[in-house]
């Protein structure tokens, strides 16, 4: 009897894996993709991650307790504020913060912060506060988190040098300091995959050209181009048009790498046999080129697009970071980092440190991510 | 071997006329011409500029001329040795930039050799231990060295340093040394204070190089003459040193084409964050006022550095790899 069951049960995996095999060859190229892809376990922790910061980006209006550019003198430098559940009373279901008093210290005239523990402050989900335009559109002052009290303050990740909300200063800079890599790796895209697929498809004398023309850009420094660039964007220039002065510069270079590798692709897929099947078939060019070579490198450029978008943050964080960049009032990670290069202000407040941990987690994600994918845009080598 | 040598310098002239367009075109690029906001700032500081100098300085950059002749003007003078005229500084770009550049080039060449010195062994520990725990120990920091900005990794340094033991860190001389002239005892201070930028600038090239020397020796490791060799008694060190390291060596050594450039662009944020005395806070400085001579010239000469860096490269790459001559 038992030998019986474990037959059966050896026939019916048997079977089961039989499923699965021809559930493999029946699958498109996306399904074969997406089940490579979701072996890679950091690459798929770092996929939640991202879209958990893009939404961050998109919201964070909303997310944001307070009006990031909001100064509040009294509370230059205000540590973070923790969240208790616990005081002497026992446990609260609803959270709460201290209260801060402001004073100096009577030796250096330092400010100091006093955490005064006959004040609490409930935390609310859904509080009306500072009012905002969402997405520039609509008027609101809903935000998620906040006090009813508005005489109190809820620092949960200190005050910078102007006594503003760190923690909405760094949600807002996340949509620019990500966004960024997103406008500038779209121009990117455009740029490689005209000029590479043109390299590619027609050969000859373009290639050369254009091989030349990529080889000399990636022999010119990066950095001190950059710079150069930045400096030279008009100081009068309106917010945004920095902003997209700034992105054409970083996609300047970074179009380079996407083209070399939109032409190998197409060098090594012109003579593959299901191109020459579509050319017999009377497919024209651009059937062939939209409907057969582009699907079939597609996967590969999201990798290499996945991977090029790190070092645009970075980029733009660190032009930032030296002043030539995105300039205050705008708020990007690299202009809040600003304030930590002073490294007397960074000992007594390190939590200006902050946004660095961020970037360390997003750029390390998009790596994962990028490394993921990679490994996914060819289902088909084991 | 020649014949290569000689192509690849013959790609080495043209790459850096056009350099010299783009350097030239970096100084033209601000609106207005430089002298006239120089002198505005002068006046604006109540300052009165003898017109005559003025005059000079006008035909000196040729502003009555047409741009083209200014460019072969600025390219003729810089064959001559003569690099221009700081207007910040009052003083000529050759000697400010002189002292930087010798600074900036002790500093890459020592970040070079820790790149070097860190990920050689670990890159050969990796590869012959692979899914080991020190291998898995060392893909993490890798990835780690990877994604950390180098900027915060100095700001976290110098945070570290400053609050638990109240040394700064910054700079690349001790204070009274500053100004000194070059002695033994100027040396040797340099050289305590010489670990910190190495550090910060080899992280995220280490990272870079043990990764793609592991990938390497890898791959090398699981060819057949690989086996051939084991099957015919070869000890594994023998193996190892014999061929397959060989050619996992390639990255190191067209790292260096990308390690001069790099080092020098990457050094840029850094030596600003570190206050170091070399090319790149200047270049900032030089930046943020328009003094655009200044930064021209060190546009110019970091791309000419990176270029001549390529070309190294390149020679010793055809020297090792045969292969590449042929291409």
């Amino acid at each position: 009897m038992q030998k019986e069951t474990d037959q059966t049960a050896a026939q019916e995996t048997m079977y089961q894996g039989q499923l699965a095999e021809e559930k493999i060859y029946v699958a498109s190229q996306w399904q074969l993709m997406w089940w490579k892809f979701r072996r890679h376990k950091a690459a798929l922790v770092s996929g939640v991650v991202l879209i958990f910061f893009y939404l961050i980006a998109i919201f964070c209006e909303f997310l944001a307790p307070f009006d990031p550019h909001e100064i509040s003198e009294q509370y230059v430098f205000a540590p973070p504020q923790g969240i208790h559940f616990v005081d002497e009373q026992g446990f609260h279901l609803r959270p709460f913060v201290y209260g801060l008093t402001p004073g100096r210290d009577p030796e250096t005239f330092r400010k100091i912060f006093k955490v005064d523990k006959e004040r609490k402050y409930p935390i609310y989900f859904l509080v009306y506060g500072d009012p905002y335009k969402l997405w520039g559109v609509f008027q609101m002052d809903l935000h998620l988190l906040g006090l009813q009290d508005r005489s109190g303050t809820m620092y949960l990740l200190g005050a910078d040098r102007l006594g503003r909300d760190l923690l909405s200063r760094l949600l807002y800079g996340t949509r620019i300091s990500l966004s960024i890599g997103l406008v500038g790796i779209t121009i990117s895209f455009i740029l490689g995959i005209l000029i590479g697929g043109a390299s590619g498809y027609y050969g000859g004398l373009v290639d050369l050209i254009v091989q030349r023309v990529i080889e000399f850009i990636r022999s010119m420094p990066s950095i001190p181009l950059w710079l150069a660039l930045s400096a030279a964007l008009p100081k009068e220039w309106p917010a945004i048009r920095v902003y997209f002065g700034i992105t054409v510069i970083l996609s300047l270079i970074g179009w380079t790498g996407l083209a070399r590798v939109v032409r190998g692709r197409f060098l090594a897929l012109r003579e593959e046999d299901f191109v020459m099947a579509a050319r017999l078939a009377g497919a024209s060019e651009l059937r062939i080129i939209t409907r057969h070579l582009v699907p079939s490198f597609l996967s590969h450029i999201i990798a290499s697009l996945t991977l090029t978008i790190p070092g645009m943050i970075l980029s733009e964080t660190s032009l930032s970071f030296l002043g030539l960049g995105l300039r205050p009032p705008v708020i990007s990670w690299g202009v809040l980092l600003q304030d930590a290069q002073n490294i007397r202000a960074l000992a007594h407040s390190p939590w200006l440190l902050v946004p660095g941990a961020v970037i360390v987690v997003v750029i390390l994600s998009f790596n994962f991510l990028g490394d993921g994918l990679r490994d996914a845009a060819d289902p088909y080598s084991r | 071997m020649l014949q290569y040598i000689a192509k690849r310098v013959v790609y080495f002239i043209p790459t850096l006329l056009v350099i010299s367009v783009v350097s030239y075109f970096l100084i033209e690029l601000p609106p207005g011409d430089y002298l006239t906001s120089y002198l505005a700032a002068l006046e604006s500081r109540g300052q009165m500029v003898d017109p005559s100098v003025i005059e000079g300085l006008r035909r000196r950059y040729g502003l009555d001329q047409p741009v083209y002749m200014r460019y072969l003007k600025w390219t003729w003078n810089l064959l001559h040795g003569d690099w221009g005229h700081s207007f910040e500084w009052n003083q000529p770009v050759s000697k400010l930039i002189g002292d930087r550049v010798l600074l900036t080039f002790v500093v890459s060449l020592g970040t070079m050799l820790f790149t070097w010195i860190v990920a050689f062994p670990i890159a050969i520990y990796s590869a012959t231990h692979q899914y080991s725990v020190g291998d898995y120990c060392f893909s993490f920091l890798g990835f780690f060295g990877l994604g950390i900005p180098d900027f915060m990794l100095a700001l976290v340094l110098l945070w570290i340093a400053y609050a638990n033991f109240g040394a700064d860190l910054s700079g690349l001389f001790s204070e009274k040394l500053v100004g000194a002239p070059w002695s033994l005892a100027k040396v040797a201070d340099m050289l305590k204070h010489l670990w910190v930028p190495l550090v910060v600038l080899g992280t995220a090239g280490t990272a870079g190089l043990i990764r793609t020397t592991r990938a390497n020796l890898l791959d090398e490791l699981r060819k057949p003459y690989v086996f051939t060799a084991r099957a015919k008694g070869l000890t594994e060190r023998r193996l190892l040193l014999k061929y397959p390291l060989r050619v996992a060596l390639n990255p190191f050594i067209s790292g260096i084409g990308y390690v001069l450039p790099g080092l020098v662009s990457g050094a840029t944020i850094i030596s600003v964050v570190l206050n170091l005395p070399t090319t790149g806070p200047l270049l900032l400085r030089a930046l943020m006022s328009q003094d655009m001579y200044l930064a021209g010239s060190f546009i110019m000469m970091l791309s000419t550095l990176t270029v001549i860096g390529t070309l190294i490269s390149d020679i010793l790459l055809g020297w090792v790899d045969p292969r590449i001559r042929y291409e």
